[in-house]
């Protein structure tokens, strides 16, 4: 808008910056970027999900438990990984809560973003549903599976007590 | 690996809204700057590095840009990028290269233009600079998002407080508004950081550094282009140590530390000469990564300024202003001089420079004593880590 009537007025996409009055020109270029993004070799972790559970890649060979899930083992250099379920429960380890969004996530309220230790092992980052300010540490978590906005489903952190 | 490097020219753009220049008039105001005080003009540098994360800024290839604006064809260049840690990555490029013997005179630059884009643009960039499929895709984190999982951490661990956090800032504005190129100028209180908005709990705007345009620029040298030359102004890069964190920080050991900085000044001490039991008796002071306030109390923890859990003491009985233990940020940190991400390390290095020289502004001088400065730059959340060591006295 600025810049079609700035061009009807100067010839020219200009604009004044407020502040410091010095002139601007205002790119006519505009780059969306959306990635593609290859989930071929973890799909079984979206079939997991899909049936409520939390799948991850464990090594064959030298046992190593990978969270999220990993296609080729770095310790034993192997890639015969074997998918094995998690126990959806854990420790919560720390939190924010995002108040400045960026904006692909202007759509959502403040949004609390936690850590948790599975009892299993690994380490789980996830929204975290519920009023932040009644979560203490060592607070107990559950792993659900939850819908998004968009309509897809997500994993979030749910407090447990 | 023998050839000594030391830095005999710097320049430093005023950092802030630069809406009065184009990246390459803004790398110009410290390019200039830095030949002058080096004595050597563009015809006599073997090789640049530019240090600029890019992507909010329209101009991506500043190497060759520059090499127009100030004179550098047909010389060889490379752009390097490590997040936050850009500008010391830049400068890590330039020091290997004349340890290795293939230059003898390297200019660095560090530069970004963060607002060529709105700031809503830069929130959405910047929170990329971790796990982007794990950790920004579905769960949106904003950079000051990746640090107050760390603050949370420490205040639970510490008992720290968000009043101690803001006492960073307080420092940071201090000294800012003594350092003329600094984007905010003005001391604060606070009372001004606790009543600022929440940006990302416990971190409210006070707590974190700016989206800033700047440019900095650093002409290094060897040992033999210094005798060449005859500089008597200089400083000697007395070691620098490296480190990377994992991705996702889900993977991460606890959230009071980064293990990648540990690494990095463990190395950086070591080739330095440096006691890392008891670093604080070496170094007239220090410039640490600020990207947030409760990142410079972290870092203090890390660099072994005091032991774990004591950083936020050396908050409340002010041991990190100049007088204390050891001084900390007294250019203003990335808090309030700004982060132009690219720029912000090798605006460390001119900060070590102006020190140890003792060419700093009234009331932000340090005694210089020991002759050794630090610099601590740390790229996205521990994600990368670099550590360097500058002197006056070379190895
Ligand atoms: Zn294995």
């Amino acid at each position: 808008m600025e810049q079609k009537k700035s061009i009807e007025e100067f010839g020219f996409p200009l604009v004044v910056d407020e502040k410091s009055g010095a002139l601007q020109w205002l790119d006519v270029r505009e780059l969306n970027i959306r990635y593609t993004i290859s989930i071929e070799n973890i799909k079984p972790f979206y079939e997991g999900l899909r049936q409520g559970k939390l799948l991850t890649t464990r090594c064959k060979k030298c046992n190593e438990l990978y969270f999220p899930p990993q296609k080729d083992c770095y310790k034993c250099f192997s890639s015969d990984m074997e998918w094995i379920e998690l126990k959806r429960e854990g420790t919560l380890e720390t939190l924010t809560v995002i108040f400045v969004r960026p904006p692909s996530f202007s759509m959502y309220d403040p949004y609390t973003v936690a850590v948790a230790k599975l009892d299993d092992g690994p380490k789980i980052l996830a929204w975290l549903k519920g009023d932040p300010r009644k979560i203490r540490p060592g607070q107990r978590v559950r792993v659900e599976i939850g819908r998004r906005k968009e309509g897809y489903m997500m994993y979030e952190l749910v407090p447990l007590g | 690996m023998s050839e000594n490097v030391a830095i005999i020219g710097t320049g430093h753009s005023k950092f802030g809204t630069r809406k009065d220049v184009n990246v390459a008039e803004l790398c110009w105001e410290s390019i200039k700057p830095a030949f002058e005080s080096a004595g050597v003009e563009p015809k006599d540098i073997d090789y640049f590095v530019v240090g600029t994360a890019g992507m909010w800024s329209s101009e991506a290839a500043v190497p060759a840009l520059i090499a127009e604006y100030a004179g550098l064809e047909p010389k060889g260049s490379m752009r390097a990028e490590a997040a936050c840690a850009t500008g010391s990555a830049a400068i890590r490029v330039g020091y290997t290269t004349i340890k290795s013997e293939l230059a003898d005179l390297v200019l660095v630059l560090g530069v970004e233009k963060m607002q060529e884009s709105p700031s809503s643009t830069v929130i959405e960039l910047i929170g990329r600079f971790g796990s982007y499929f794990w950790e920004f895709e579905n769960f949106g984190l904003t950079f000051p998002g990746y640090y107050a999982m760390y603050g949370t951490a420490y205040m639970i661990k510490y008992g720290a407080t968000e009043e101690d956090f803001a006492k960073v800032a307080v420092k940071n504005h201090y000294y800012g508004a003594k350092n003329p190129y600094a984007q905010f100028q003005r001391e604060i209180t606070v009372e001004t950081v606790l009543k600022s908005p929440y940006i990302a709990w416990p971190f409210k705007l006070y707590d974190c550094s700016p989206i800033t345009d700047g440019s900095a620029c650093v002409i290094l040298a060897s040992e033999e282009k210094v005798k060449e030359l005859g500089v008597e102004e200089k400083v000697w890069i007395l070691g620098q140590g490296t480190g990377t964190g994992t991705a996702n920080l889900s993977k991460r050991k606890d959230f009071t530390s980064l293990p990648s900085v540990v690494h990095a000044a463990e190395i950086a001490y070591k080739i330095a000469g440096i006691d890392k039991d008891d670093p604080v008796k070496y170094l007239d002071g220090a410039d640490v990564h600020d990207c947030f306030t409760a990142a410079e109390i972290i870092a203090y923890e890390d660099l072994n300024f005091c032991r774990r859990g004591e950083g936020m003491k050396l908050v409340r009985e002010e041991q990190t202003y100049i007088g204390g233990r050891i001084p900390v940020n007294i250019d203003g940190g990335l808090k309030a001089k700004g982060h132009p991400i690219g720029a912000t390390g090798v605006s460390q290095a001119i900060e070590a420079y102006k020190q140890l020289l003792q060419k700093a502004e009234p009331g932000r001088q340090a005694d210089i004593v020991k002759g050794r400065w630090l610099a601590h730059n740390v790229g996205g959340t521990g994600h990368y880590a670099y550590v360097t060591v500058y002197g006056l006295e070379k190895r």
